[in-house]
């Protein structure tokens, strides 16, 4: 039995396809988000990395920011929840997940038995997201990817004070000028963000293990200044980016296993 | 006709409400038409002590319930803008100030106006930003503007000194309204007055806890409707009729086993805060497709207010006892635990309304002691009371879906599933 998770998110489209709820068959992750080609030409992706038509999907489930306009799911399911499912597939040990995706961050508390319990998002602003590395990242002229690497070679400690994406675009725009190192300023940014998404860590209440997920924990920068702001070790799973995606093939088994069962 | 064209029926608007409605559009009028005769009227903050207005025969209007009235017909875009750009007040103050403070000078919707005030009243134990917002149009307009200071309680009662510091003040007033409106004010008529209201706040309270019921018999958003009974004409007759026809739809709907709320309620919500004005119905929408309904909320009842008719003192305390600006964390938090038990909610939802500094303030230490009391799941979404720019309808709809499912986790896990 094939399933279908598909997480159409802000800035990137991605989808796994999964057989028995248990092995990972294709996995793909297109950077275009909802309202573009990003959904359609990831859904094709993982078909032909896979052989397979979409005839042979059995349930396909959709989440993220564009999850209402993928016709073929059947099923909605929030980020929220699929994160956390997703996540618990890659680290069965997780308790608290910090999920910093393009335009939201929020923390996420699992019961032992990996039951989503609680979370918390950021608020309007989009400090403390992929969006506002991006920014940061354009102003610098560095690539958003290469953000972690740079900031490894940091020997001071620069403060970023503003928390609005706006006004931190022109301190650090002020940092430049009066010559500062860009890999310290990328530090700078990187403690910024994580100060402000460790707030809602805290609310939620850290219990280890801690997992990061979203594009945003491929940036080991931002782990290192998260695990040094709520003072715990954090896991970073191979497919930090693709968890949503995941955790909604995992959701779409459920179904699949609820339907066998109702029939 | 295709399935589309097909437009539902839509229900029709209940007796109460429609009492309700009236009731508002006639004190409209009836501000004009005073105000016409030459007659002083005043504008007052929605916890001002009415009994004195009510008791003096005056005619007082309450700028919060109009900008909100502003806000939910989606009027309210060229009021900020002025607000904001020609007028030059901040993005950040209140948006209720915001709208009102520009209106004031136009004074032309299409209907209820409000006529320029002659005095201005503050009580400030719904908010500090309010004495500022009055006092702005005290000098602008060159109006009196009498304010009641309304001390914080940090124990759960007023102590003696601030009984005495009110008391004063409240006297003060008196005898200041007496001498501009040039009308009496009539002991026997004071207490009437607070029989009156008294009563109105014990049908009121009952018509909220009504919604304990299973399944709850009104879809809560409806009770936001009858706010401007008890903010605007707490002390008048014409509440009671309109409360008791409440009631009287309210059980009807109890012994029919049904329920204003269109479908199968699945969980049961607390509401915190401030109603989201503009999006109202965009949140009942989302809510209503997953099946939440509003059982109990803190706000609403903000106007029920407890004291024993005759007696000032407790009118006092009353006042000064209100629920967002003068009352310690503690009192605020035993007050929903209580609520969350017995209205039987699933889920706690947070409106952080942007407006509401005070509001906004409490809510993160309320989150979190609730919480840890009660264990009730809760969410949080940003809006505003009635600036329509602060919220994001993607935002809502993704958290309340989270939230059911949370709600659904925390449900299995009571049922040992």
């Amino acid at each position: 039995m094939i399933t279908l998770g598909i997480d159409i998110g802000s800035t990137t489209s991605k989808a796994v396809l999964l057989e028995d709820g248990e092995k990972i068959l294709a996995k793909k992750i297109v950077p275009l988000g909802t309202g573009t080609t990003g959904a359609q030409t990831v859904f094709e992706n993982v078909l032909e990395m896979a052989g397979i038509t979409p005839e042979q999907i059995d349930y396909a489930l959709s989440t993220g920011y564009g999850r209402y306009s993928f016709e073929l799911a059947k099923r909605q399911i929030s980020e929220v929840s699929c994160h956390a499912k997703g996540i618990r597939f890659l680290v069965p040990t997780a308790r608290t997940i910090v999920d910093i995706g393009g335009q939201d961050a929020k923390a996420l508390s699992l019961a032992p038995n990996g039951a989503l319990m609680n979370f918390v998002m950021n608020d309007k602003c989009a400090a403390g997201t992929g969006r506002f590395l991006d920014v940061m990242a354009r102003v610098l002229d560095v690539k958003v990817e290469d953000m972690g690497d740079i900031s490894e070679l940091s020997t001071k400690e620069i403060t970023i004070n503003n928390t609005c994406t706006v006004f931190a675009e022109s301190e650090v725009i002020s940092r430049l000028s009066s010559n500062e190192k860009i890999a310290d300023i990328i530090a700078g940014i990187h403690a910024s963000v994580a100060k402000r998404v460790s707030g809602q860590a805290l609310r939620v209440g850290v219990v280890d293990d801690v997992v990061m997920s979203g594009g945003v924990a491929r940036n080991k920068g931002i782990v290192r200044a998260m695990e040094k702001e709520i003072g715990h070790k954090i896991t970073v799973p191979e497919d930090c980016q693709l968890a949503g995606a995941l955790g909604a093939a995992l959701f779409a088994w459920d179904e699949l296993l609820k339907e066998k069962n109702a029939g | 006709m295709s399935e589309q064209q097909v437009k539902k029926p839509k229900r029709p608007m209940s007796k109460s409400l429609i009492m309700v409605r009236q009731q508002l559009a006639d004190l409209y009028t009836e501000a004009g038409e005073a105000k016409a005769r030459g007659e002083k009227i005043g504008w007052a903050a929605s916890i001002f002590p009415q009994e004195i207005c009510e008791t003096l025969g005056l005619v007082v209007l309450y700028p919060e319930n109009h900008s909100a009235g502003i806000a939910a017909r989606h009027q309210a875009d060229p009021f900020l803008q002025r607000a904001e750009g020609e007028l030059e007040y901040n993005n950040d103050i209140c948006s209720y100030a915001k709208i009102n403070l520009s209106y004031i000078d136009t004074r032309n919707l299409e209907a209820n106006n409000m006529p320029l005030p002659d005095f201005m009243l503050i009580a400030n134990n719904i908010c500090n930003q309010v004495t500022k917002w009055y006092e702005n149009i005290g000098k602008r307009y060159n109006v009196p503007v009498y304010m009641l200071d309304m001390s914080f309680n940090h124990e759960n009662f007023v102590t003696d000194s601030r009984l005495k510091y009110i008391r004063a003040q409240m006297e003060d007033i008196i005898a200041s309204l007496e001498k501009l409106t040039g009308k009496k004010f009539d002991q026997d008529r004071f207490r009437e007055v607070m029989e009156i209201s008294a009563e109105n706040k014990d049908l009121w309270i009952k018509a909220n806890e009504l919604q304990a019921n299973s399944p709850a018999p009104l879809n809560g958003f409806e009770l936001f409707n009858y706010m401007s009974a008890m903010v605007c004409c707490r002390g008048k007759r014409s509440t009671t009729e309109i409360l008791k026809q409440l009631i009287s739809e309210i059980e009807e709907h109890i012994e029919k086993g049904d329920s204003t709320y269109p479908g199968e309620q699945k969980y049961r919500v607390f509401w915190e805060g401030i109603a989201c004005w503009p999006h109202f119905s965009h949140n009942f929408k989302v809510m209503k497709k997953l099946g939440m309904n509003i059982v109990a909320t803190a706000y609403v009842r903000a106007w029920a207010l407890d004291y024993i008719p005759g007696d000032l003192d407790s009118l006092i305390k009353a006042y000064t006892f209100t629920p967002s600006n003068n009352t310690p964390i503690e009192t605020l938090v035993e007050r929903r635990s209580r609520d969350l038990i017995k209205f039987k909610c699933d889920g706690m939802i947070y409106h952080l309304n942007r407006s509401c500094k005070v509001m906004a303030m409490q809510q993160a230490e309320i989150q979190r002691r609730l919480t840890e009391i009660t264990g009730v799941p809760y969410v949080s979404f940003d809006g505003d009371q009635s600036d329509f720019r602060n919220y994001s309808e993607a935002q809502f709809e993704t958290r309340m879906e989270a939230f059911t499912e949370i709600m659904d986790q925390h449900k299995a896990v009571r049922e040992g599933k």
